[in-house]
């Protein structure tokens, strides 16, 4: 693997494609998390709110795209993550993760980083500072 | 009106970033990585232990603002940010409280939408910054009704 290190601006991390959505992993994601809103569990609840049916957790998406960095941690940590919620994410929703560094200033990488569905719409759009042991 | 809410803060909780609340989240978001979940690796890692994934601080206790009544539904997550100065360590103890920075209102397509600036800390014993965590939660009409009532 290429350490984050050796990656020039405008490089792309390997991206991660993830599972169709399903219940199950938001029931499961409800559980480990503890935000049980309804809307991302239980079709009349969602309906009721006016959504066409369950949706992810936008923490969910977050906590799934930070993955990216996940195996550079033995050069550094993610020093700041922050992420728009842009757009809903449905049951059977394919996203892709993608990362771009975007500038380096001494120690820190800083990364634009989205989610993206299978219709190519961006879900989540932030930012990650990945900052360098030294 | 929920502009009287600026400034105001919760009172500080303590927490725990327990070893099998770490795994049940990685699993969640399936990121398996040893680094979470191995004791081993941790106590090999230049940490020393175990480390919490970066939004893990999403399933701590932040305390409750005087009145402020944030419903279970209907709340819209607008915008989510997370600052470290250390990854946070498996059993470590984190004190943790929130604070409201602002709130505004602005007209969407149908109804006027307010916007709840939080901002969320965790703290060691002695009361060093670990994180800080930044949310925007977007409340629509039906939600102010319900908290103002």
């Amino acid at each position: 693997m290429k350490p984050i290190a050796d990656y020039s601006l405008n490089g792309n991390l390997t991206d991660i494609q993830l599972a169709p959505v399903t219940r199950l992993d938001l029931i499961q994601y409800a559980g480990a998390s503890g935000d049980f809103n309804p809307i991302h569990t239980i079709d009349e609840e969602a309906e009721k709110a006016g959504l066409p049916g369950i949706i992810a957790h936008g923490m969910w998406t977050m906590g799934n795209l930070s993955k990216l960095f996940t195996p550079y941690y033995d050069e550094g940590f993610i020093e700041e993550y922050s992420i728009r919620f842009r757009d809903l994410v449905r049951l059977d929703d394919v996203l892709t993760l993608k990362a771009t560094l975007l500038k380096r200033v001494q120690d820190k990488l800083y990364f634009e980083v989205i989610a993206v569905n299978q219709g190519e719409k961006i879900v989540v759009k932030g930012q990650v500072v990945f900052k360098l042991y030294t | 009106m929920l502009r009287e809410y600026i400034g105001k803060q919760s009172e500080k909780i303590k927490n725990y970033v327990e070893r099998g609340a770490v795994r049940k989240f990685a699993e969640a978001i399936k990121d398996l990585h040893p680094l979470y979940l191995d004791k081993a690796y941790g106590k090999q890692s230049r940490y020393r232990e175990n480390i919490a994934p970066p939004t893990f601080p999403i399933t701590f206790d932040y305390g409750t603002i005087a009145d402020l009544r944030l419903p279970d539904k209907g709340l819209i997550h607008g915008e989510q940010t997370f600052r470290y100065e250390r990854p946070l360590l498996v059993n470590e103890e984190v004190y943790c409280w929130m604070e409201v920075n602002n709130y505004v209102e602005k007209r969407g397509n149908n109804e006027k939408l307010g916007f709840l600036f939080l901002t969320k800390h965790g703290e060691n014993a002695s009361g060093k910054l670990l994180f800080s965590a930044k949310q925007i939660i977007i409340l629509n009409e039906a939600v102010r009704r319900e908290m103002l009532a």
